[in-house]
């Protein structure tokens, strides 16, 4: 038995999470995070959440508290979020989120509070390969979150249980509809949980960064549509750009983000192919994982969150590249097997050999285009 | 395992004369106080009682108690009944409870400065009063606590009552009508005596104020009954319309239960004052000390007995976060609390702190300690044994 502090989103998955781990005979405290204080229409952070993951632990006879991480929240995620989009990238706030919140300053909060581990309801398995830690995608492939906790690493592993990793979504809401969890039917959350529907993105981000009004050119350079702000747009966008219907779909294939000449470019989907990427800062599950690059090694990269995964090449970067903020380690490339579609600066890739993740990191700036050959 | 409650200052334990009245209320004076038959005659008698009761500790007239659901209606009671009566600007100190300022802000009012240990400054006063005249728009509420909620720093009301009238006989030369709140431009006080009610002698400490808010449960009382004392004259529109209860301020069948069960606690409260005061003194003595002898642990209430209560002290430990704090003294057992929640029960940045000025580390690591009155040594005694082990392992090792 150990003591373990469970993170209770106010969802499904976590309220099953701290049953299995109550049933297991640990003793087990819930914490609900108050990440974000302003508006928001459901995420980590309202009341109503705070008070269903309350129920629960009533219910499961476990102490419940709520943690104010918003400062955290505001200086590692929302502040990054805004800063990425007026760079032109596209970030992904939930990973930063697992990175620097989660699993950073709730463990080490966790651990000054006696915990042993910090449990998450993510569908995702830690297993033991050769003694060490890894991290494997969860037992249900259409629910697998092991993307967005690529950056754990061993001593963060050892650390955290994810109960529910080994099983299906249903065994999962049918165990919480047996145990009585008022959470067993409520729906998932998707969204970024410091936007709103009603908001969205652009109020959010024009409160926060200048917006710049583009043009939008084909690839012969003739303009065929609008955009209110370029910091808005990623690479295989298609809706939103204010074109005419009636073609094949035209999808953006390149941004120009200098305010005086502001234009996205559409063109056909062949114009999005790369040969591969380039990413920053990667983190390593394990640190002897990083020779992986030099050794060239062949690896199946996954580009979102359920995005399809894909066989590739590691390689290391060339020095200029850098290693993006220096938190992870030199830069690495990966190439495709086959030309694939271009991933937006600023999204996350993980490696994986087999169901196992190597690691993952940050694209940090465009594909090579594809040889048309 | 013993559990030690050090958080009196947001709700203290019932007196047993409030759950004796309390469910002989319920029980036996269960008519509706406003009918014309005997079971109404017996409910309305024992309301009466416990607004002679409730009167008589703040030293006003039966009359003048409005029975409300707590100290939250009776603060929006005060400042949008006073606004929407006579208009103009609604100002408050800031580090009023948020059941004033939340109304304040809602009417686009004015905050007034505080020094260092959280009293009103009395120029930044002023200074309000003028721009406001000067806006067009003159303060005609002003809402100072009698004493605050997470220090227990107390403000002296008369000092604040004389600046109103020297600043009012400036700004108006002529001869006082002497007519009470109602004349012309006069502004009201409104005080917030929830936090003081307890400790203070409110027949001296809250006679300046034409408004005074009270609440049950802070003084051994049931949650869900508090009071507004109107003095006569006072300019007040009601926010709830109905039946026209408790003389046309507050409409809506009284409860009966709640309100006799207050006024006992307040009476009992008001009688052993002195005594519990001496005792909790004495309490704090020993608390203070043990906190000053924790290294970086800083007391931010005042020190003068004067100028506070006797039960809340408010602490800041450096190195450490409030609410990892708080969670290890529940864990061993103690009840503590680091001064103001959101409704998710998750801390929130205290603007108390925020406007004494108190640097970000301190309110960081901000801790209420507060006493009451069935506060024991052995409580004292037990926070004093858990705290400096839980400082030291806050702060151990690993970077915040």
């Amino acid at each position: 038995m150990s003591r373990v502090l469970v993170m209770m989103s106010g969802g499904v998955d976590s309220s099953v999470a701290a049953a299995l781990l109550r049933d297991a005979g640990h003793e087990v405290v819930g914490v609900t995070l108050k990440l974000w204080g302003g508006d928001s229409d459901s995420g980590c952070c309202s009341i109503r959440d705070v008070d269903d993951a309350r129920r629960v632990a009533d219910r499961l006879g476990i102490d419940h508290h709520t943690f104010n991480f918003t400062d955290d929240f505001t200086r590692h995620v929302v502040e990054p979020y805004a800063a990425a989009h007026a760079a032109g990238d596209t970030p992904n706030p939930c990973i930063e989120c697992n990175r620097h919140l989660k699993f950073q300053s709730v463990w080490e909060r966790a651990r000054r509070l006696g915990f042993d581990a910090v449990a998450t309801g993510h569908h995702a398995r830690i297993v033991e390969v050769d003694g060490r830690h890894r991290l494997a995608r969860g037992a249900d492939r259409a629910k697998d979150q092991s993307y967005v906790l690529h950056m754990l690493d061993q001593d963060q592993l050892a650390a955290t249980l994810l109960p529910i990793g080994a099983m299906q979504k249903a065994e999962v809401r049918a165990l919480a509809a047996r145990l009585d969890l008022r959470t067993a039917t409520k729906a998932d959350s998707q969204d970024v949980c410091f936007i709103t529907r009603r908001a969205g993105r652009g109020a959010f981000l024009g409160e926060r960064i200048p917006l710049t009004p583009a043009t939008v050119v084909d690839r012969t350079g003739a303009p065929v549509g609008r955009v209110d702000a370029v910091e808005l747009v990623t690479y295989g966008q298609r809706k939103g750009l204010g074109l005419a219907g009636g073609t094949d779909p035209r999808y953006v294939v390149d941004i120009d983000r200098r305010a005086a000449t502001a234009t996205v470019t559409v063109g056909d989907r062949r114009d999005l192919l790369v040969d591969g990427e380039t990413v920053g800062a990667p983190t390593w599950s394990d640190p002897g994982l990083a020779r992986l690059a030099e050794r060239r090694a062949r690896v199946i990269v996954q580009t979102s969150a359920h995005g399809e995964p894909a066989p590739a090449t590691l390689g290391r970067a060339g020095d200029e590249a850098g290693d993006g903020d220096g938190s992870g380690g030199a830069a690495v490339t990966i190439t495709w097997d086959e030309p694939r579609r271009r991933v937006a600066p600023g999204q996350s890739v993980a490696f994986y050999d087999g169901d196992l993740v190597l690691g993952g990191g940050t694209v940090v700036r465009a594909g090579r285009p594809a040889d048309p050959a | 395992m013993p559990e030690s409650y050090l958080d009196h200052a947001a709700t203290t334990r019932l007196r047993p004369v409030a759950l004796a009245a309390l469910t002989e209320a319920l029980t036996e004076r269960w008519g509706n106080p406003s009918g014309a038959h005997g079971p109404a005659r017996h409910a309305r008698r024992a309301l009466d009682d416990a607004r002679d009761l409730v009167a008589a500790a703040v030293g006003a007239e039966p009359g003048e108690v409005v029975f409300t659901s707590g100290g939250t209606e009776a603060d929006n009671l005060a400042v949008r009944g006073v606004h929407a009566a006579v208009g103009g600007t609604v100002a408050a100190g800031a580090t009023e409870h948020h059941a004033v300022l939340e109304p304040v802000a809602a009417l686009d009012g004015a905050t007034v400065a505080v020094d260092p240990l959280g009293r009103l400054d009395l120029d930044a006063l002023d200074a309000t009063l003028r721009e406001a005249a000067a806006a067009g728009r003159p303060v005609r509420l002003l809402s100072v606590m009698a004493a605050n909620n997470e220090t227990g720093a107390r403000n002296d009301l008369h000092a604040v009552a004389d600046r109103l009238a020297a600043a009012a006989s400036s700004a108006e030369p002529g001869p006082s009508t002497g007519g009470g709140a109602a004349a012309a431009g006069r502004v009201v006080l409104h005080t917030d005596a929830v936090a003081a009610a307890a400790w203070l002698d409110l027949r001296h400490a809250a006679a300046p104020a034409d408004l005074v808010t009270l609440s049950g449960h802070k003084v051994g009382g049931p949650k869900g009954i508090g009071a507004l004392v109107v003095r006569r004259g006072t300019p007040l529109r009601p926010l709830l319309l109905g039946g026209g209860q408790e003389q046309e301020r507050r409409s809506g069948t009284p409860d009966v239960a709640g309100a006799v069960a207050f006024a006992a606690a307040l009476d009992e409260a008001v009688r052993e004052r002195e005594a519990t005061v001496a005792r909790v003194e004495a309490l704090r003595g020993r608390l203070v000390a043990g906190l000053a002898a924790i290294d970086g642990v800083e007391v931010l209430s005042p020190a003068d007995p004067s100028a506070r209560t006797a039960g809340t002290v408010l602490a800041g430990v450096r190195g450490v976060d409030r609410e990892a704090l708080v969670f290890l003294l529940d864990r061993a057992g103690i009840a503590a609390s680091w001064g103001s929640s959101c409704a998710s029960g998750a801390s929130e940045p205290s603007h108390v702190l925020a406007a004494m000025g108190v640097e970000p580390e301190l309110a960081r690591g901000a801790l209420r300690l507060s006493l009451g009155w069935c506060s024991t040594e052995a409580d004292v005694a037990h926070l004093l044994d858990v705290l400096p082990g839980a400082v030291a392992d806050l702060r151990g090792g690993a970077a915040p």
